[in-house]
């Protein structure tokens, strides 16, 4: 899968003259922030305002995860420059903020990294009054669960990780969607083709243990290892079945008729069935026994230098519009409740986008798994043998 | 022969001295750069391993420099990376067989044609390096596919689609493609500086044409297929992309596992530890290699009661050869 050109490359060329304009100033303002006593430390959070800006925002996010358009409206809008860059996993973010190998003002951590992040003090607090329009998110998204007192992260897209299939492996099925495909040998033989995984270690391992009857939640708030080398056991199984594992095109060998049934992010599968124009033959479902959900959420890493100019980026994409204008794009939940009346409907009357309230009620976040997070590795490890 | 014949013969002693002080001088000087490079990107990297291997992994996938302990490499007992590691070796070992099966009469070919003609070929079996490992791998890997040539050919032959993408026999396929061109070039450089009127010799003496080339050509060119043979295993043993992209991850070697470490499980130091260990297990691979390899070079005499049945015709042939 191709990374999206990064916004800044793409628009220099024309802005060159701004960019160096706005180089001076930023320059001249250096300057003045030197000579004013190295008291540029203290600029913190709290002195923001709504929409006030502070220099370039250097914007990390997932690969794929926002309209170019909307980049520049905020462009427009600010008169600053958006670096933007991609990252393809939450390590891999987490590894450069971590190590300050780049600083950012912008990430866009999954719900279980917002909870490693701030735990490990990567975190900056927000300034919610700069955050006017933090107020258009839905409730059920205002007090989650790895951010407990909310101060650290704004929800931005929300998914769910199910199985994709061609609607005629869907009617082998009965018609329902069932991790069984996957993990039981007789159902798993009724399909003609190849079965991928993804090669994510928390993703299989909850996979399976959905499968089994366990609620991911309460297996890792309980440190019940048991359960997860159970769950270990049935991967191994299930390997010799796997025709592969694969995190990036899940989407297109399925597609491409590579797969038959794979096991993937839902927005993943959606973007590649708009690209091939395969709607109507292939679907994205949530099995019945359940499955994950996850959040991905905007936060200021703790040693961001533009952290005005980041609070104006998440003002500007709560706004119900742009709110809208993500979904939009990216065929993914929008945790904005104001921007219902925006999305455009086959999105909101898609059952693998917004599940219905009884599949909803199936879905499970992935929490912060501490320690245990060695032995989810290991398991997925083990089976691949 | 060299710089020794700058200083003037009248200068006794101590202008010997004071010249080989500045030559040196010289040579420091000439090999700093390259010294100083490997110091910061190789020696540096190197030792921070080594620290983080004794470290502690904490409950939020952060390393820390503390508590020091061995704890990473007691747990490379464990069955899951015994498995792997077996797994790993088991492929670099069968990866570097078929690497010699297929390449030695391969560089033989080249190495027995008109001057002309071995430099056009050997240009040829470098060729495919001038394009990116990764842009191969994945050439392989729409080959092998399902929609590929390969499964069209089978298909129009009545044999069905073809399977193999995915399998451990397309990995093995793409590591023996991947690496072949190490095991070709020694082998061809020891083939082509051996010389051949002692294969005539044997045949003059009634040796069949099989037992001038286990007696005589096979011991002339063992330098070359153990040096092949390191070139091959080494990188095939810690390979990660191969299996991952023609096995579709499902089988994990020691490459991948040691990535995992870093990225996804954030489990420095086990990562770190497993790399130690990798680094030691080639190093003495590469030692035993030298002692070998420089026995069969200069002809063996200071050990050469160590060689075995083609002793008396190897030696001379490679005092002369080099």
């Amino acid at each position: 899968m191709t990374k999206s050109t990064t916004a800044t490359s793409r628009w220099q060329p024309r802005r060159s003259r701004l960019t160096l304009i706005l180089a001076i100033i930023a320059a001249a303002g250096l300057l003045a922030a030197a000579c004013s006593g190295g008291e540029d430390e203290a600029a913190t959070a709290a002195d923001c305002e709504a929409g006030a800006t502070d220099g370039d925002l250097a914007f990390y996010n997932w690969a794929e995860y926002i309209d170019d358009e909307l980049l520049a409206a905020f462009e427009a809008e600010t008169g600053i420059n958006v670096e933007y860059t991609t990252y393809e996993s939450n390590e891999e973010m987490l590894t450069k903020v971590q190590s300050e190998a780049a600083i950012y003002d912008l990430v866009v951590p999954s719900d279980y990294m917002v909870d490693t992040m701030r735990r490990e003090g990567l975190l900056l607090e927000l300034n919610f009054d700069a955050i006017p329009n933090a107020a258009n998110i839905g409730a059920e998204f205002a007090n989650p669960p790895f951010d407990p007192e909310h101060k650290y992260s704004v929800a931005y897209q929300w998914g769910t990780t199910g199985i994709g299939m061609s609607y005629e492996v869907l009617e082998l099925l009965g018609g329902e969607s069932t991790w069984a495909v996957i993990f039981d040998p007789a159902t798993a033989a009724l399909v003609p083709g190849g079965i991928s995984m993804l090669d994510d270690a928390p993703e299989t391992v909850a996979a399976a243990l959905k499968y089994l009857g366990y609620s991911i939640v309460d297996v890792i708030n309980n440190q019940n290892e048991d359960a997860i080398r159970e769950a270990g056991d049935l991967l191994r199984a299930t390997n010799d079945r796997l025709l592969k594992y694969d995190s990036v095109t899940f989407g297109d060998d399925l597609v491409n008729g590579e797969v038959d049934v794979a096991h993937g992010w839902s927005g993943g599968f959606f973007l590649t069935f708009f690209e091939a124009d395969a709607y109507d033959d292939y679907a994205y479902t949530i099995p019945a026994e359940g499955g994950v959900r996850w959040v991905d959420n905007m936060a200021i890493p703790h040693n961001a230098d533009n952290i005005c100019s980041a609070h104006a980026m998440i003002n500007f994409l709560t706004n119900a519009e742009n709110g809208a204008a993500l979904t939009n794009w990216t065929y993914y939940g929008s945790p904005n409740a104001a921007a219902t009346p925006y999305i455009l409907d086959e999105i909101l009357e898609d059952p693998g986008i917004y599940p219905p309230p009884e599949v909803d009620a199936r879905l499970e976040l992935i929490p912060h798994a501490g320690d245990l997070a060695v032995l989810i590795q290991d398991m997925h490890s083990q089976a691949k043998s | 022969m060299g710089p020794a014949r700058r200083s003037p013969p009248t200068a006794g002693a101590a202008g010997e001295e004071a010249a080989a002080v500045a030559r040196r001088r010289q040579g420091m000087l000439l090999a700093s750069p390259g010294a100083l490079y490997l110091l910061i990107f190789f020696v540096v990297p190197l030792g921070l391993i080594t620290v983080y291997s004794f470290a502690t992994r904490t409950s939020t996938g952060r390393t820390a420099l503390s508590g020091w302990n061995v704890e990473s490499y007691r747990a490379i007992g464990d069955d899951i990376i015994v498995g792997i590691i077996g797994r790993s070796a088991w492929l670099a070992t069968l990866t570097t067989v078929l690497c010699v099966v297929v390449g030695y009469p391969f560089a033989y070919y080249i190495a027995t044609r008109p001057r002309h003609v071995r430099a056009v070929l050997l240009v040829l079996v470098m060729i495919p390096f001038w394009t990116n490992a990764l842009v191969r791998v994945f050439a392989i890997r729409f080959l092998l596919g399902s929609n590929g040539p390969a499964s069209a050919l089978s298909e129009s032959l009545g044999f069905g689609t073809f399977r193999i993408l995915f399998t451990p026999t397309a990995v093995t396929i793409g590591m023996v493609y991947s690496f072949l061109t190490f095991m070709v070039l020694p082998l061809y450089v020891a083939l082509e500086r051996m010389d051949w009127s002692l294969t005539e010799a044997a045949r003059d003496l009634y040796a069949s044409g099989a037992k001038a080339f286990w007696k005589v050509t096979l011991p002339l060119t063992r330098s070359g297929i153990v040096a092949g043979c390191v070139l091959v295993f080494v990188p095939s043993f810690g390979s990660y992309v191969v299996p991952d992209i023609l096995g579709g991850a499902k089988t994990l070697l020691i490459g991948s596992y040691i990535a995992r470490q870093f990225r996804d499980a954030r489990n420095w130091p086990l990562g770190a530890a497993l790399s130690v260990l990798l680094i030691v297990a080639m190093l003495v691979a590469v030692a035993l290699n030298q002692r070998s390899g420089s026995g069969a070079e200069d002809g063996g005499r200071p050990r050469g009661r160590r060689r075995g049945p083609g002793r008396g015709v190897a030696e001379p042939a490679t005092a002369e050869a080099s």
